[in-house]
């Protein structure tokens, strides 16, 4: 396959992987506000808040970083995309995945956090400040469980490439990390919670207690960009667990499903429990999951 | 600006947006202005729509996508939270509420105006982005209601912020904001709500009018 060709099949899986991020928001809210017995949002309501803040006519910046803010999330999400092999066994849908792609995605991760922390701090918003110091705080007391539980699998697996774990995982259920590996998963799956940013640990942009954080000076096109950006990421890091946890997609149908799945377990988490400060999520982090972590490489090192 | 403005505002002006001298670590003096260094002296512009299908095609989606600023004032900012309960659900109508002024749309005057709230609901809806609606909710933003004498609430919100959409009554209830909102998005998607335009054109009188009734202006003349 010749580059040209792959570039183009990166930007169509790019679009898809858009798309559904955008539909699957939009499905989400809709099912949240059936549970609490509303007619809620049209499904395509995403796209249509998407339109409407690339349509904003004025625009104001507080600096060149306030513009790179935004870019650096987008090239976060962008970048985990990139490296992610979506499909697995498909030469079209691996995107431009190599043997150490897993160190580089999990890098990315917080790449996108730290560049919008610098736009953001630009801004000069009291919440904003707020919201970073305890976005940046939250996230590396994820990242702790969630490296633990990649190191883990690293052992299990003897490998850094996202797509021979896959590889190990086909052949049915029983071969699923899930399976093979419970302490990891649990681990790593606590540790998503914190990573979507639904209930117990959404104190960085809850517009009731710091409206609404990080993003609170930005608008128009500037806010457009964030929500592609949510929109693609929180697909690709759904795949990402997938890839590593849930056995992988062999189509685009079932990365769908189990995309949709992964993050449906987040907001259905986030609808049972309610806020975590910010002083209560990171030790929570710290004790749980953290365990969990350490639990899953000792007893794989035995 | 006349010389007696300067003394005028000088007087209200709070002691840290007031010129001074910071004297840095190695000793050297900075002057500090602050009205001039921290905040943004320009004056906004009118921003002309685009013209046919494009226009429609980004109304629709404005109207479609309303964001209001959670800013409540007097009896009315009670009578909106109902909206999103699941009785009233303004959301399937694509209302949604946004914390942050640079993010929302929609500015809802939610009664009487009080001459202290006036001044932060105009700092408000300059600091939102252009294409910005006012809806004004109940009879006090409209004549001034049963506030008509009081000696510290305005009477005609049309003087001080170009409104869209008034919903009369004291106090309307969610039904009737919700039809306030279907009234805002038809004049949205016919291009009539260009009340940011016309708050810029008229800039002049709307500020002498806002200036009349606040006394103590000690804030830049556009609060970007």
């Amino acid at each position: 396959m010749s580059l040209f060709t792959r570039i183009l099949f990166v930007l169509l899986g790019l679009f898809i992987t858009l798309n559904w991020g955008l539909i699957m928001s939009g499905i989400i809210r809709k099912i949240i506000a059936r549970l609490s017995m509303r007619r809620g949002i049209k499904v395509v309501q995403p796209y249509i808040n998407l339109i409407k803040n690339f349509s904003i006519r004025s625009q104001l910046t507080h600096g060149v970083m306030f513009y790179l803010g935004p870019v650096f999330r987008l090239s976060g999400g962008v970048g985990v995309f990139l490296f992610m092999p979506m499909i697995y066994g498909s030469i079209y849908w691996t995107n431009f995945s190599f043997t150490g792609d897993l160190i580089l995605i999990s890098y990315f991760l917080f790449f996108g956090m730290l560049g919008m922390a610098l736009g953001a701090g630009e801004g000069g918003h009291p919440y904003s400040a707020i919201g970073i110091g305890r976005g940046l705080a939250q996230f590396t007391a994820i990242e702790v469980p969630m490296t633990l539980a990649i190191i883990s699998i690293a052992i299990q697996y003897n490998s850094l490439s996202i797509t021979e774990i896959v590889a190990a995982q086909q052949g049915g259920i029983m071969n699923w990390t899930m399976v093979t590996n419970p302490f990891a998963t649990i681990a790593a799956m606590l540790a998503f919670l914190g990573m979507m940013g639904h209930s117990p640990f959404n104190v960085v942009m809850a517009p009731q207690e710091n409206p609404i954080g990080p993003p609170t000076e930005y608008h128009g096109t500037f806010l457009g960009v964030l929500q592609t950006n949510r929109a693609i990421l929180h697909v690709v890091e759904a795949v990402l667990f997938m890839n590593l946890f849930f056995g992988g997609a062999t189509n685009w149908g079932i990365l769908i499903l189990k995309t949709f799945l992964i993050y449906f377990y987040t907001v259905f988490v986030g609808m049972v429990f309610p806020r975590f400060r910010v002083d209560q999520s990171i030790p929570w982090f710290f004790k749980i999951p953290l365990v969990f972590g350490i639990l899953a490489i000792v007893l794989l090192i035995i | 600006m006349s010389d007696k403005k300067d003394i005028h505002e000088d007087k209200f002006l709070a002691p840290e947006n007031r010129k001074h001298v910071v004297i840095g670590p190695d000793g050297e003096e900075i002057h500090v202005d602050p009205l001039n260094d921290y905040f943004c002296t320009d004056m906004p512009k009118v921003e002309k729509p685009y013209k046919g299908v494009m226009e429609k095609f980004l109304n629709w989606a404005r109207a479609e996508s309303l964001w209001v600023l959670a800013f409540g004032t007097g009896c009315g900012s009670i009578e909106l939270p109902p909206l999103f309960s699941p009785r009233f659900d303004a959301y399937r109508f694509g209302v949604a509420m946004r914390p942050t002024p640079r993010q929302s749309g929609v500015l809802i005057i939610s009664g009487y105006l009080a001459v202290k709230t006036l001044k932060r609901a105009i700092r408000s809806y300059e600091q939102m982005q252009n294409p910005k609606y006012v809806i004004a909710l109940g009879s006090c933003t409209i004549n001034g209601g049963m506030y008509w004498d009081s000696y510290n609430t305005i009477n005609r919100l049309d003087h001080y912020l170009p409104v869209d959409v008034y919903i009369a009554g004291c106090m309307p209830r969610p039904e009737a904001v919700l039809a306030g909102f279907m009234k805002l998005k038809e004049r949205i998607k016919k291009g009539d709500a260009e009340g940011a335009n016309e708050y810029v054109e008229k800039l002049d009188w709307y500020k002498a009018n806002q200036k009349k009734i606040i006394k103590d202006w000690n804030m830049p003349d556009y609060n970007w």
